[in-house]
């Protein structure tokens, strides 16, 4: 017998990071997405920000936070570049939310539903990314190449499910 | 309305935390009163805290990266380096003498410059900048360098390689300075087509490439045309090496317009080391210019032997020990007659008299008083023969 029951998916599932970890791996990711094109152009491609967003949201399964993790995360990565700063943290605030309330709802343990989770929130980003530079910047050279984002949300698939089970042994139960 | 927010208290943070970010976007995107800083000052501090906390891990990699590198390179792959190092020197020697003879009109090009009175920007100073980092997003075209303002850096400067411009500085923090490239869709600069002398501006295109977008169509334009800086922009010196046109195609968004797509001339996808010009001029340092003079002067000193060989014929001195007796003459193949290298001379005569060239005694072989006198009068000419 149990010392305490369950009632419900979230107190089943839910994790919590260490200081540390929260603030170390995030970081890392960004430095790591703004050095390794200098080296290997073509890995610009990939969004590692985007996957500590879907990383933290889901695991800690609570949209407020996951909504400021992500904005935090994207706000962070727009100081980086010369773009206004805030577009990243909207569409990675919109990211993180949706990622914590998904995560509630549906097993994301499990390879398949963490693949898809990952190629349909990359893809949803892009589009996030589009609509604001469109309509809140009023940028209209800017077309979406629907045929290069479905290759960057592949990339960035195949790169988290192993970085994904990398940093699940960093996962701390309530 | 407490359960109401209560209720909906995640949506409402959600909203609320798009909503202050979506201000701060507004605030930053009107209208720019510096053109270099399109996002306004009040983000230069916090792009500032960004980058102390980023570019000391960019630097170490970058240190390390470049070090493993340059032990490889310099202890490790020396393969070819023997065969590498003669091709150089064969080509260097090729290039010292195109050198020479481009020297020559360059200083006059200078010359003919200043009596026109046109303001040509020269390359005076430059400081070299190692790439450290990027922006991290294919969005915005951006590198961080590994020199900042106490280096002597200010935005706006412009950036080249040795193959061509590559854009221009944005923010310049202490120690660390963002170099935005060409390629960026808020990048441009002021071009002018080397043989139509057409002028127009390039600028980034959101996929990465570079393009000139605001000419019509003209025949004129075709692929593979050298692109060059104008001076225009007052940021790029004149003459710099921007691109090759690629390809040129009407432009469905903004017609009538041509859509003229480039091949930079610098590879912008991977910089390891780029040149950021800090002063420019309106003459040549000195000591280029005394090297231009130099080798000006030995050009034309070269091209005088060549026109003119009599005033280098030296009579051929058995006694000197330095003469090489394998040399061969100076004019020991003389140019054809129709040569324009020869001093022109004049067009034999059909009916020579005393006047014509070569009819005159040498002064030798006058005699005061002689029957040559110059008070006598000329014979008169023979009449000259019907045609028939």
């Amino acid at each position: 017998m149990p010392d305490h029951s369950y009632t419900s998916r979230k107190e089943l599932e839910e994790y919590r990071f260490s200081p540390v970890v929260s603030l170390a791996v995030p970081l890392l990711l960004i430095i790591l997405q703004a050095y390794v094109p200098k080296i290997l152009p073509r890995t610009i491609i990939v969004d590692l920000p985007l996957l500590a967003v879907i990383f933290f949201a889901v695991a800690r399964r609570n949209p407020i936070a996951g909504a400021l993790t992500g904005a935090a995360i994207g706000l962070f990565q727009d100081l980086l570049t010369g773009q206004p700063i805030g577009i990243n943290g909207m569409a990675k605030a919109v990211i993180g939310y949706l990622g914590s309330s998904i995560g509630v709802q549906v097993d994301v343990e499990n390879l398949i539903t963490r693949m898809l989770m990952i190629f349909g929130f990359s893809l949803l980003q892009s589009g996030v990314l589009f609509l604001i530079n469109r309509l809140l910047l009023g940028n209209h050279d800017l077309h979406l190449l629907w045929l290069h984002e479905v290759i960057r949300a592949g990339v960035n698939t195949a790169v988290a499910i192993p970085l994904f089970l990398f940093l699940d042994r960093f996962k701390l139960r309530d | 309305m407490e359960s109401f927010l209560s209720r909906f208290k995640n949506p409402l943070v959600l909203i609320a935390i798009l909503l202050l970010q979506a201000i701060g976007l507004a605030t930053q995107v009107r209208r720019p009163q510096d053109p270099l800083r399109p996002d306004g000052q009040h983000t230069r501090l916090l792009r500032l805290w960004a980058d102390a906390l980023v570019s000391p891990f960019e630097r170490l990699s970058a240190w390390s990266g470049h070090s493993v590198r340059w032990t490889w390179d310099n202890y490790i792959d020396l393969r070819h380096v023997r065969q590498q190092n003669d091709d150089l020197q064969k080509q260097l020697a090729q290039l010292r003498l195109q050198r020479a003879e481009i020297a020559e009109d360059a200083v006059e090009a200078q010359r003919l410059r200043k009596l026109l009175d046109f303001r040509q920007h020269y390359i005076t100073q430059t400081v070299a900048a190692q790439v450290i980092g990027t922006s991290g997003s294919d969005q915005s075209r951006l590198l961080i360098l590994d020199k900042g303002s106490r280096d002597g850096l200010k935005p706006g400067m412009p950036v080249i390689t040795p193959d061509g411009i590559v854009g221009k500085l944005r923010d310049v923090f202490p120690d660390t300075s963002q170099l935005l490239l060409l390629s960026d869709p808020t990048s441009g600069a002021g071009v002018l087509l080397q043989s139509t002398r057409i002028r127009a501006i390039v600028k980034g295109s959101p996929t990465g490439g570079i393009i000139i977008n605001d000419l019509t169509p003209d025949d004129r334009i075709k692929p593979g045309e050298v692109v060059l800086t104008s001076g225009g922009d007052q940021v790029f010196p004149r003459g710099l090496a921007v691109g090759t046109i690629q390809s040129i195609k009407p432009d469905p968004e903004h017609q009538p317009y041509t859509l003229i797509t480039l091949k930079p001339a610098a590879n912008l996808i991977q910089l390891e080391e780029v040149l950021v010009v800090t002063g420019t001029g309106n003459n040549l340092d000195e000591q280029t210019e005394q090297e231009l003079t130099q080798d000006a002067q030995v050009h034309a000193a070269d091209v005088a032997a060549e026109r003119l060989p009599s005033l280098h014929d030296k009579p051929a001195d058995k006694d000197d020990p330095t003469a090489d007796p394998n040399a061969p003459a100076d004019n020991a193949t003389p140019p054809p007659d129709n040569s324009t290298q020869l001093v022109p001379k004049p067009k034999p005569v059909l009916h020579p008299d005393r006047y014509s060239t070569g009819s005159t005694p040498p002064a030798t072989d006058l005699t005061p008083g002689g029957g040559q006198s110059v008070e006598s009068p000329p014979p008169p000419p023979p009449p000259a023969e019907k045609p028939q």
